[in-house]
């Protein structure tokens, strides 16, 4: 990047090509060696708890107990397909399910929530409705609510509704995000021109045209960001479905796990499961890891969105 | 609608600088389809924002037993949580994570975020993804394989240890989960406010950086005075991120509770001393009063914090 930018300005000669030259030895000359420490140190600690659940869904209850790799390596025996086999018996393969009821709270709450946050967003950008400065307010002050805080209040009201232990318990309450709102007006702001909405009204395009053929695909980073974000939000949540859900096959992955796992805790009385919790955990990761990999160069710059002033 | 927009156009055209001040009457009719685009919004807003916080309200000013049934009791539920020494201590434990966490969490994502700022190698490309991935994990499988990782029984810690002669501390004692907690949540989170803090870093300027080079500042300095000043914006919405988040602690010690046998109790922190209250001994007035008095504070501390950063953070 530094390299490119910087090209033209070399041939000015003077004072300019100095500090440029200076600035690529600091952006990016030289060895660096206590930096490239630093890093690869970070980079072993961020790395190791992931290594780790990669090597230990590839062995049986045994192997995780004292294999013959020790916990960060493989052993001899490789068990990840019976493993991914023990998945599907167990309880007769309520795991994918699981992992079903996971993809679906998180795409019907991500998307359903982005929806929401890029019609707001637009709303309050771009037109100056009566109580939209109230109502900005009440939401900026909303940002900060736990949302946490919520999730009895929601169980209660959810549940004189009758809606508790079913798929809405989940999904309704995920597609309130105010952030993604704020996130939304702020880009807006900058994003999309008025000079260029006025001139689709000239043009005779009603609002809702322009809003689609005009604003959206301008907003189409802050889209995929507050989608990602979202998406995220609902497949992380533990506490609501936690609270509003008992039926064991309605839950997500990260709820039925954690069950899992205090099955296994519970001492003489329980299972041991911990072969088949290690590698649904690791199935689990697999497909947010990768959605983050293929969609780097988009939300790399819309995290920083919020800052934005 | 066509119609009623052009000659509005036409006219803002003709004078740019007043139509804000003086609004012609198709100009304020369009302004009403804000809330048409708002609406979907806001039904969710009332009903899953508002109703369930007038809600909680409502209930925590009741109290309901099998013997009296429900009555009101005004602010009673409320002088029984501020005066509960259980969730004053849960009070007490979330605010120790708060001051001990976010530090590190922050110097974490910003030492990173700063040594990936002066580098451009492929090495610091890689770095910058493997310390963004634990983001991309969720809480839960975090805590589960930091559990595994802590436990005795199946963690590298012995074998590491044991490489040093040493034996290997025991992160699921009582004394010592306060510190097993802060390495999940600094190790779940400090990634993603590097990748907000780097953006940001990247968002400067590097003209500003020349002058500084030609007058001979290193590159410590560099990053003391001009950098960090200038990213302040950022470093605050990333504080109360982690403020709120810390204040609301839940699923981490929830997980380890079950792995680390008696270290972590019931009541660990509001948040948990509210759901058990709620599902475990079935007091949802008592338990609404602890979710809304838990809301407050962190509504307080929260808008404390950016009035207090008010000149870094730019908001007025």
């Amino acid at each position: 990047m530094a390299l490119v930018t910087d090209t033209p300005r070399q041939q000015d000669g003077g004072r300019k090509v100095r500090g440029a030259a200076a600035r690529n030895r600091a952006r990016n000359g030289g060895p660096r060696i206590g930096s490239h420490i630093f890093l690869l140190i970070l980079v072993i600690y961020f790395i190791t708890p992931i290594w780790w659940l990669t090597v230990a869904s590839t062995k049986d209850t045994a192997g995780l107990f004292g294999g013959s790799g020790g916990p960060l390596w493989f052993d001899n025996e490789f068990h990840l397909f019976s493993n991914i086999q023990g998945l599907f018996e167990r309880q007769d393969g309520i795991y994918w399910r699981w992992l079903g009821n996971s993809f679906l709270y998180a795409i019907s709450g991500g998307v359903g929530a982005t929806i929401l946050a890029v019609l707001a967003g637009y709303g309050f950008a771009k037109y100056d409705f009566r109580g939209r400065g109230a109502f900005f307010g009440i939401l900026l002050g909303a940002v900060m609510v736990p949302l946490t805080a919520l999730v009895i209040p929601t169980f209660v009201l959810l549940s004189s509704v009758g809606l508790v232990n079913t798929i809405w318990a989940v999904i309704l309450p995920s597609l309130l995000s105010p952030f993604g709102v704020y996130l939304m007006r702020v880009f807006a702001q900058e994003a999309v021109p008025d000079e260029l909405l006025d001139a689709a009204r000239i043009d005779g395009a009603g609002e809702i045209r322009t809003f689609f053929q005009i604003a959206l695909p301008l907003l189409r980073p802050a889209v995929v960001t507050v989608l990602l974000l979202s998406v995220v939000g609902t497949w992380n949540n533990f506490f609501l479905p936690l609270a509003v859900l008992s039926d064991p096959l309605l839950l997500p992955v990260t709820v039925g796990l954690n069950g899992w796992q205090a099955l296994s805790n519970a001492g003489s009385g329980g299972e041991a499961l911990w072969n088949l919790i290690t590698t649904g955990a690791f199935l689990s990761i697999i497909p947010l890891i990768i959605a983050f990999l293929s969609l780097q160069k988009y939300w790399q710059g819309g995290l920083s969105l919020g800052s934005l002033k | 609608m066509a119609t009623t927009t052009a000659p509005s156009s036409a006219h803002r055209a003709e004078a740019p600088s007043q139509v804000k001040h003086r609004p012609d009457r198709s100009y304020r009719r369009r302004q009403r389809w804000g809330w048409f685009f708002v609406a979907p919004f806001a039904v969710i807003f009332l009903t899953f924002l508002i109703l369930p916080l007038v809600f909680a309200f409502r209930m925590s000013l009741f109290t309901s037993t099998l013997a009296t049934g429900t009555r009101f009791v005004g602010a009673d539920n409320y002088l029984k949580a501020f005066t509960d020494p259980i969730f004053l201590e849960g009070l007490g434990t979330v605010a120790r994570f708060a001051l001990i966490m976010i530090p590190a969490q922050m110097i974490v994502a910003l030492l990173a975020a700063l040594v990936l700022d002066n580098l451009a190698t492929w090495a610091s490309k890689f770095s910058r993804l493997m310390i963004f991935i634990p983001y991309a994990v969720p809480v839960v499988i975090g805590a589960l394989m930091w559990g595994f990782l802590y436990s005795p029984r199946f963690g590298p810690a012995s074998s590491i240890f044991g490489l040093f002669g040493l034996a290997a501390p025991e992160f699921l004692a009582q004394d010592n989960i306060f510190g097993s907690l802060v390495n999940i949540v600094t190790w779940q989170w400090a990634g993603y406010y590097m990748i907000i803090i780097y953006a940001a870093l990247r968002g400067i300027d590097p003209g500003i950086y020349e002058a500084a080079v030609l007058d001979g500042a290193s590159d410590r300095q560099i990053a003391w005075r001009i950098k960090i000043p200038m990213i302040s914006s950022s470093m605050v919405m990333v504080v109360i991120f982690a403020l709120i988040g810390t204040l609301q602690f839940f699923t981490e010690p929830q997980v380890l509770r079950g792995v680390a046998q008696g270290a972590i109790p019931t009541s660990y922190t509001p948040n948990m001393y509210a759901f058990s209250l709620a599902f475990s001994y079935s007091q949802f007035n008592y338990a609404s009063a602890i979710s809304f008095a838990l809301g407050i504070v962190v509504f307080v501390f929260s808008f404390l914090f950016l009035f207090l950063t008010r000149k870094q953070s730019g908001l007025k």
